[in-house]
């Protein structure tokens, strides 16, 4: 069992506050990933969750037991640092026999779990090696051994592929989500990049200052999103926003419109914006045209990768009618 | 672009580091070159470099005229006694200060430092009437003790700048993988540490072994180390210049040799997060 429940939970260091209130109910077995630019919060409230940093009021309960105050020790969560913080001066197998020494396990379980633990993660040959004698990958995979051994009630990833480059990222997130969907051990993931978040999550969080600012399915979030907050955050390349006369056609104070929701045509049409094309960016299967549109500023178009644009050419945008979002002046979805 | 420094200057910086390096040299090779002369060479008008009539004569009536080997002992459990005690109270300590630091610790560290910066002798009485009264006065205990307390600021100030060195993230994840306290300090930290607390161990034998002022005055006969020994010589037999020399020479042979066998992890402990 591993459900996790944050009730009014509020953090502050010293006059700042980085939590205002926060409640959440994850439930067991459960992917939730908290996801949020730069300084919202999701690293604290994950520390929050591991015991690492003390709650400045409200209760955190695991499996319906009170462990606000409980020390990380105590929690039976298991956390897998950006930094893999692997101990230099033990060998992999004893990084990973680690935990289960600290719980006084018996020698000859150790060695099973330890054996078992590497063979999933394809580190059956370097037991033996110092994690400075491993590639990054390797390092996260004993750090994910080390989680694993303890059969921890959740496990808990603060931003784990951040130092990885972009191929082992890739691989190192399916390899991840195969172990969640192996294990069915509850996972909270900490990202800041959206795409990890639609990618992994069965939920996400989505964090701003401190704030949800909404916690659902990733095609929710994609598709009914609760705000322009959200709205922005979730999807790549961004939504665009359009305010003013055009926002107040569709009685709104700003309307969005995904890059994919548009349609795009060299010849003028009706109710079409017509538009320069800027820069386009050609990534093969697709191509991102960033277009200048009189009077509405710059937009991104997702369009197939086979149509070729040069700069400066004249292209006519007609957003897909059903799928344009309206937001009222406080940035609430209508 | 590397910078280029021509010969001559190279020869000249050379040269002027080993005159330098020799003329700070020269008392213990004066004091080796006189340990082994005799008392009416050491003190003859002309004075020759090298003894002239080998001898180890001084050695055997250091040994004979004031227990060698005693003092030598007592010095060995002060330095390496307080040094362990020392040790004891400063991982904790520092582990404290470096992890768990609250708005005074950086005061608290100065309030420490500046407790070397006071002159011994102002606290002489006080100390001396403690001591007096508690019964530890020339007793090794009571020398160790004020061994540890005086050496603590430094040890803890070592032990403090090692340990900022090393990353919380690595202490966390032993919290989390179940570590206690002890056991995150036991078999975490000070693993992680051992560079640091070797040189922080090395220097404390080195200061308490060097020691005088405190071990002079509250000790005679029965606690004295190797530098009360040394000083037993020095003052009414002060012409017995190759006696004088041979005890000095024994007493900072022992430290000397220590010093030199350990003075890479000296020179790397002393610099350490100096250049990252």
């Amino acid at each position: 069992m591993g459900s996790i429940s944050l009730q009014h939970v509020k953090k502050s260091f010293g006059e700042v506050q980085i939590i205002p209130d926060i409640s959440l109910d994850i439930k067991d077995g459960e992917f939730v990933v908290f996801v949020g630019p730069s300084g919202c919060g999701k690293s604290t409230l994950l520390r929050l969750i591991a015991g690492l940093e003390d709650t400045t009021s409200g209760q955190i309960l695991l499996d319906g037991e009170d462990m606000t105050k409980a020390p990380p020790a105590r929690r039976g969560l298991a956390m897998v640092f950006q930094s893999y913080a692997l101990y230099p001066h033990m060998s992999v197998r004893d990084n990973i026999a680690f935990p289960l020494k600290m719980a006084k396990a018996p020698k000859a379980l150790i060695d099973q779990k330890v054996e078992y633990a590497a063979r999933t993660l394809n580190l059956s040959s370097y037991l033996d090696r110092r994690p400075r004698a491993l590639s990054g990958g390797q390092r996260q995979r004993v750090a994910i051994g080390r989680a694993i051994v303890r059969e921890p009630k959740a496990f808990l990833f603060d931003e784990p592929l951040s130092n990885l480059d972009a191929a082992l990222r890739v691989n190192m997130r399916l390899e991840i989500t195969e172990l969640h969907q192996q294990l069915k051990t509850t996972m909270i993931y900490v990202t800041h990049d959206q795409v990890e978040a639609m990618t992994m999550a069965d939920r996400i969080v989505v964090l701003n200052a401190g704030n949800v600012e909404q916690f659902g399915s990733p095609l929710d979030l994609y598709k009914k999103p609760a705000n322009r907050f959200v709205a922005g955050f979730i999807g790549s390349p961004k939504m665009n926003f359009i305010d003013g006369p055009e926002a107040a056609k569709h009685n709104a104070h700003s309307i969005g419109v995904r890059p994919e929701h548009f349609k795009l045509a060299t010849t003028a049409t009706s109710g079409t914006w017509k538009g320069k094309v800027g820069v386009a960016e050609q990534l093969g299967s697709d191509t991102f045209l960033h277009v200048h549109v009189e009077g509405l500023g710059l937009m991104t178009i997702r369009t197939d990768g086979d149509q070729t644009f040069n700069h400066g050419d004249d292209v006519y945008l007609t957003p897909d009618p059903t799928r344009i979002y309206r937001f009222d002046a406080s940035g609430v979805a209508i | 672009m590397a910078r280029t420094v021509p010969t001559s200057t190279r020869i000249g910086f050379t040269a002027l580091a080993w005159i330098i390096a020799l003329l700070l040299f020269s008392p213990i090779l004066w004091v080796l070159l006189t340990a082994f002369k005799t008392e009416a060479e050491a003190i003859a008008a002309s004075p020759t470099f090298l003894p002239q009539n080998f001898t180890l004569e001084n050695f055997a009536a250091v040994q004979d005229r004031s227990d060698y080997f005693k003092h030598a002992f007592n010095s060995i459990i002060v330095s390496v006694g307080s040094t362990l005690l020392g040790l004891a109270i400063g991982i904790p300590a520092a582990w404290a200060m470096a992890f768990a630091p609250t708005k005074r610790t950086k005061d608290v560290l100065m309030w420490m430092l500046s407790t070397k910066m006071m002159p011994a002798v102002g606290v002489l009485i006080p100390i001396y009437l403690i001591f007096r009264d508690l019964r530890l006065l020339d007793t090794v205990h009571g020398l160790t003790l004020i061994m540890t307390l005086i050496n603590l600021p430094i040890i803890i100030w070592m032990l403090y700048t090692y340990f900022k060195e090393i990353p919380v993230d690595i202490l966390e994840a032993a919290r989390m993988d179940g570590a206690e306290l002890w056991n995150e300090i036991v078999h975490v930290l000070v693993p992680m540490a051992v560079p640091g607390i070797a040189s922080t161990l090395l220097l404390n034998v080195i200061l308490a072994w060097n020691e005088a002022f405190w071990t002079i005055t509250l000790t005679s006969g029965r606690a004295g180390t190797l530098t009360a020994f040394i000083s037993s010589f020095s003052s009414p037999q002060g012409l017995f210049l190759a006696k004088l020399s041979a005890a000095s020479l024994l007493a900072i042979a022992p430290i000397l040799l220590m010093g030199w066998f350990s003075q890479k992890q000296l020179v790397r402990g002393l610099t350490f997060g100096a250049v990252k």
